[in-house]
């Protein structure tokens, strides 16, 4: 399988040979930013497509079609129209907690989306507490889309802000648990041994019951926590007019859309990291030739595909299913899925403890 | 990886932090410079939902939110607390076993106990 970082370390190799160490090490860091901007914009733009196509088909239509072959260039239409529009600054806003909302919401995304693997050696942040860390800068996104709407001296949004806090709080318990469920079934937090360890067979697989049922809470709680599907309580058109963004007004606005899209990918790609073998080809033990098929396919192709089919699940929830009520919001979490995963971990840990597992 | 891991963790987190602050302000600043600006009394009132608002809107509220709040920062420390745990656990054997679960029933326990008291139920 090809490995990626044989180009980032001929690339090093090149700046190291002509310039001092910092200048190479700065260089680099620069490198990296623009690569990271120009994959956060393209995964942005895809996804909107992504979703408006699949609702589209969902609903028995064509979706955007005018724009390019298909609709491909309704997205940077799309894209420049909201950069074009006026930015309203309102009376009676708290101005600096209203302009500094989208740079928390941003900010947060982007670096875990620098903390997610690629392909092999295509990973920006390898913490030893790489998942953990992940779910640490999560936590700011919550604290950005808050301030959106606490800031915005409008009564609908303070509610939407309300909701999304207690949703995103409550659901962060099941997703935490999901995955300390897949963090004692690994024994590591880095990201990188995870999906090494996924080499002989993905966790879903090696882990039997628990990781299937840490997998099904994982998905319920990927879809709570990026505000979709039956759970888009903070912003449910019908009750709050827009949620907690609807004073934003162009680019504003445009960011909190951007940044909803990156974290379906982002947690998508946790899932798909977690259970399902990140690029981690498909492999059986035994099957040398299969594993060998396997593993001509790209490795980002592994991880993207994975992504994007988990992604592709979580926006048929939100067109298939009615949106919920907060008090079944909030019992769904704190009655049933919170202890099934509390339960699912005891599990986990019987299953470790006595070696019933592959 | 090799030339990742000689830029260390510490300036790649800050890279992508720095990465994000400046997609925001490029995308503003391009915004400022490109979009229309017009001003008037009406345009600058909150929108809400249509109509003229009443009354100020940064209010105390529902108290509601509050008791979820203070549930998630029992549980959320928890669940950091079971991270170490969780790293070393196949190690521990069976005893580790033992430790968490008298851990993890005092934490349930304190769940009962909120929901018997009616925390959980939303009014």
């Amino acid at each position: 399988m090809f490995d990626f970082g044989i180009w980032t370390s001929w690339f090093n190799n090149l700046l190291t040979g002509c310039m001092p160490g910092w200048a190479a090490t700065l260089i680099e860091c620069v490198v990296i930013g623009v690569l990271v901007l120009a994959t956060y914009a393209l995964l942005a733009l895809f996804y909107i497509l992504y979703e408006r196509k699949l609702c589209a088909w969902f609903q028995c239509r064509l979706g955007p079609m005018r724009v390019g072959k298909w609709g491909l260039l309704q997205v940077f239409a799309d894209m420049f129209k909201i950069l074009i529009k006026e930015l309203i600054s309102l009376k009676g806003t708290d101005k600096f907690l209203f302009k500094l909302a989208p740079y928390l919401v941003i900010t947060s995304s982007v670096v875990m989306l620098a903390c997610l693997p690629w392909g092999r050696g295509l990973q920006i942040i390898n913490y030893n507490i790489g998942i953990f860390f992940v779910l640490a800068v999560s936590s700011v996104g919550v604290l950005g889309i808050l301030l959106a709407g606490w800031s915005s001296n409008n009564k609908y949004t303070l509610i939407g802000a309300m909701r999304s806090g207690a949703q995103m709080v409550s659901y962060e318990l099941s997703l935490g648990l999901a995955i300390i469920t897949i963090v004692l079934f690994a024994g590591t937090m880095n990201i990188n041994e995870l999906v090494y360890a996924q080499n002989d067979g993905w966790f879903i697989f090696k882990g039997h019951i628990p990781a299937i049922i840490a997998f099904l809470i994982y998905v319920i709680a990927a879809t709570a926590e990026t505000n979709r599907g039956p759970f888009d309580l903070p912003e449910a058109e019908h009750e709050l007019t827009a949620g907690y963004h609807t004073e934003y007004s162009g680019i504003h606005f445009g960011f909190f859309y951007l940044a909803e899209y990156l974290n379906l990918f982002i947690v998508s790609g946790i899932a798909s990291l977690m259970f399902l073998g990140g690029w981690m080809p498909l492999h059986i033990p035994g099957w040398d030739g299969f594993n060998e098929v396997m593993n001509w396919i790209p490795s980002i192709v592994w991880f993207l595909g994975k992504a994007f089919f988990i992604s592709y699940v979580i926006i048929w929830f939100k067109w298939t299913f009615p949106r919920v009520r907060i008090d079944q919001m909030l019992a769904f979490e704190w009655k049933y899925l919170m202890p099934f995963s509390l339960a699912n971990l005891v599990l986990m840990a019987v299953f470790v403890a006595l070696g019933w597992h592959f | 990886m090799n030339l990742l891991m000689e830029i260390g963790n510490g300036p790649l987190a800050i890279t992508a932090t720095i990465t994000g602050i400046g997609l925001v302000f490029a995308a503003l600043l391009i915004a400022k410079l490109i979009s229309p600006k017009s001003y008037s009394v009406k345009k600058s009132e909150p929108y809400e939902c249509g109509i003229p608002t009443r009354g100020e809107s940064m209010i105390q509220f529902k108290t509601g939110y509050y008791i979820f709040a203070i549930l998630f920062l029992i549980f959320d420390v928890e669940t950091v607390f079971l991270y170490p745990w969780a790293v070393i656990a196949r190690s521990l054997g069976v005893q580790s076993l033992l430790c968490i679960g008298i851990f993890l029933f005092i934490l349930v326990l304190g769940l009962a106990y909120a929901w018997r008291k009616g925390a959980l139920k939303w009014t």
